[in-house]
């Protein structure tokens, strides 16, 4: 496995992109512009893709050179622009509704990496991997997905809860740099490939939702009960 | 030959896609539809019984095994009963201009559900059931009512999230067993299956959590069921039936393969245990909530939770007597649910209405396909003498015979109550109280009653009889998933 001997300016490397990554999920979770959302997901998605280029150069996978380009396009690009379109669209520019102040949100986030740097480290521990940056991998992988799941639930404004279902995917991808570098090119293609398309249908409901309900916020979904 | 079944099984809808997709006509759409599902229901009737080893095709990325074969059949028998369906109900909706774009994404909601059970490689896998969620997300908000556009936000919403869990699994178990096998490796299912044993047991117990949850929120398990009620009950009928009867069992067979992946390791009781859990909850929620509702069809995607609970509960059980009773009760509640949508399909189109209290004197209105509604009703309870009560009763017999005798117990006493809550709905809409406003829908035509004949007539007869070659398919299947010698 390629973090069982790496040299230490890569461990470090590593370890300063995964943590940076990780704080930009906090910055969604601490703001309430819709836009903030979607500039820390653009930015986290170019540092997924420079983690892809250092894990090929120093993991020796020509392939993830192909797949950092492509998730910097897609990604880093391609994405976020669809999701500015939906949101030029709606004309509305942050969470009215909240069910929670950011300031609570970012409390339970926090609470939240400490969950995963435990849950993380027995894993690592019992796997016999205890370096750091398994530990470290893990635990980014963990709290981008609670803290994707914080989002889905705390808010309610379509492109908040596109962006929460992205954050989810993002977090997987980076764990899975670190940890799976060798992973089928493939597969990570499809899965690509599969986001691009996903974020599509979400751009189309959304403006079914805006012509038939009228609103774009979750918070009047609430017919359908029992 | 199996090569030529699935080439028409994964080429018919395709067609269909793009036949349905460029003529403008309606009725080019439905009857293409209708003989592309036809084409893969013939091909894929024979399989289970043909398939004796996993056959793999295309560089091995397509798998032909008995339990991937069968589930292929219940969603060919799924989507053919829609289809004719569909003619007729359809029809009675309005903006006949946008059909053509119905039968196009109801091909391709087939296809990627005939895609799913083919998978061979545990990444496609998942990937194939987003592609399922992608498509029927818009059959579901067909309809584009506030309703339905709810249903679909909130379907779409709910199983990405629940299955980005079954990735996060997936990942996980490709790392442990990267710590085996080295980094590159094909992650098919039976590669998975082979490491397990060599595996971390907590990655592969974790693992495998992750993946039933990820997967258990597309199969309607409770606690992740809450998408289910509001999208089985907003989309089109024919819609409702194939996600019900097909698109859960096909997410079932994942659980089912990561099951057969930690059984092949040593890991505990772990796994089963979690399994039967979500089952005897999954049957609970799903009889709290039939008897106290008022929706028709949400009182079948209730049921649908039910079933699956009941499945769950099988795979969980475990045993040759759990698995062939699980497998059995797949197909018996395709068939089944089907035949429920069909009718209550008819029912609201006629009455103009989903609450229940409102539709009464059911038999006046319709004497001939009323009958095979009730009929129905009376089976999805598992009762005798219809198959679905031979498919409840096995699984009972393997929870009797297993270590959890508790939840065996739970899931008797919580049938009971699901009966007694359902045929409660049933003599009121068919026997009680006037109508006050006479029904004034449009009649349902042949097209709608025909696949009520298709789906009821099967069940009777394996109520009564049950062949052998099943019992061998059944056990052949055991014997994979390493129950049976």
């Amino acid at each position: 496995m390629l973090a069982t001997h790496l040299d230490p300016l890569a461990a470090s490397l590593f370890s300063l992109i995964a943590i940076a990554s990780m704080l930009l999920s906090f910055v969604m979770l601490g703001s309430r512009w819709l836009k903030n959302y979607l500039y820390a997901f653009g930015a986290q998605s170019w540092l997924i893709a420079i983690l892809s280029v250092t894990v090929g150069y120093y993991g020796h996978y020509p392939e993830l050179y192909l797949i950092a380009v492509l998730t910097a396009f897609f990604r880093g690009l391609f994405l976020p622009y669809l999701v500015l379109r939906i949101l030029r669209r709606l004309h509305v520019d942050r969470e009215i509704h909240l069910n929670m102040r950011p300031s609570t949100s970012l409390v339970i986030g926090a609470g939240a990496v400490v969950f995963a740097l435990i849950v993380a480290y027995r894993i690592a521990n019992a796997a016999g991997f205890p370096q750091n940056i398994v530990v470290l991998a893990l635990t980014v992988m963990f709290t981008m997905k609670l803290v994707g799941f914080l989002m889905l639930s705390t808010r309610y404004e379509a492109v908040s809860q596109i962006l929460g279902l992205l954050l989810l995917e993002n977090g997987i991808f980076l764990g899975s740099q670190i940890l799976i570098p060798g992973m089928p090119t493939l597969i990570e293609l499809v899965i690509l490939f599969d986001l691009l398309v996903a974020v599509a249908c979400f751009g189309v409901l959304v403006r079914y939702l805006m012509a038939h309900v009228g609103s774009t916020s979750t918070f009047h979904l609430k017919k359908l009960v029992g | 030959m199996t090569g030529i079944a699935i080439a028409i099984i994964l080429g018919a809808p395709l067609a269909a896609i793009l036949l349905s997709g460029v003529r403008p006509r309606p009725q080019v759409g439905e009857f293409v539809n209708l003989i592309a599902s036809f084409f893969v229901l013939a091909a894929a009737c024979p399989l289970p019984f043909v398939v004796a080893a996993p056959v793999t095709y295309w560089n091995d990325y397509l798998v032909l095994d008995r339990l991937g074969a069968w589930v292929l059949l219940c969603t060919a028998l799924v989507y053919f009963l829609a289809s004719i369906f569909a003619i007729g109900y359809m029809r009675l909706i309005q903006h006949p201009e946008r059909l053509p774009t119905f039968y196009a994404l109801f091909a391709a909601f087939a296809l990627t559900m005939l895609i799913v059970p083919l998978m061979n490689n545990v990444g496609a896998f998942w990937i194939a059931i987003e592609l399922t969620t992608l498509v029927s997300t818009f059959l579901v908000g067909y309809e584009r009512e506030a309703e339905s556009m709810e249903a679909a936000w909130k379907y779409i919403i709910v199983v990405s999230a629940g299955i980005s869990l079954a990735l996060l699994g997936t990942v996980l178990l490709y790392w442990g067993g990267s710590l085996v096998l080295g980094p590159t490796y094909d992650m098919t299912w039976l590669a998975l299956r082979d490491v397990a044993p060599r595996m971390n047991p907590l990655i592969l117990k974790l693992g495998f959590l992750l993946v039933l949850v990820g997967y258990g929120t597309k199969v309607g398990l409770a606690p992740m069921h809450t998408w289910l009620p509001d999208a089985h009950s907003e989309g089109p009928a024919p819609v409702s039936a194939m996600l019900s009867g097909a698109l859960l069992n096909s997410a079932m067979l994942g659980i089912v393969r990561f099951l057969t992946i930690t059984d092949a390791a040593d890991i505990g009781p772990v796994p089963h245990e979690a399994l039967i859990v979500l089952g005897v909850f999954s049957v609970f929620i799903g009889a709290l909530f039939i008897v106290r509702q008022e929706g028709v069809k949400r009182v079948m995607a209730y049921s649908s939770i039910e079933h699956m609970g009941i499945l769950a509960l099988g795979f969980g059980f475990g045993g040759p007597l759990g698995i062939a009773g699980s497998m059995y009760h797949m197909l018996n509640h395709s068939l089944n649910k089907s035949l429920m949508f069909f009718g209550a399909g008819n029912v609201m189109r006629r009455y103009g209405t989903k609450e229940m209290p409102a539709i009464r004197k059911v038999l006046h209105e319709f004497p001939v396909s009323g009958i095979l509604w009730l009929a129905g009703a009376i089976g999805i309870t598992g009762a005798p003498p219809f198959a679905t009560f031979l498919s409840e009763f096995m699984i009972l017999r393997a929870g009797f015979a297993s270590t959890q005798t508790w939840a065996a117990i739970a899931l008797l006493i919580l049938l009971i109550v699901i009966f007694i809550g359902f045929l409660n709905h049933f003599s009121r809409m068919y026997f009680e109280g006037e109508q006050e406003q006479p029904a004034a829908g449009p009649r349902i035509d042949a097209w709608g009653v025909l696949p009520m004949w298709l789906a009821l007539i099967p069940l009777l007869v394996l109520g009564v009889w049950w062949p052998s070659s099943l019992m061998h398919v059944f056990n052949d299947v055991a014997r994979v998933l390493g129950v049976l010698p």
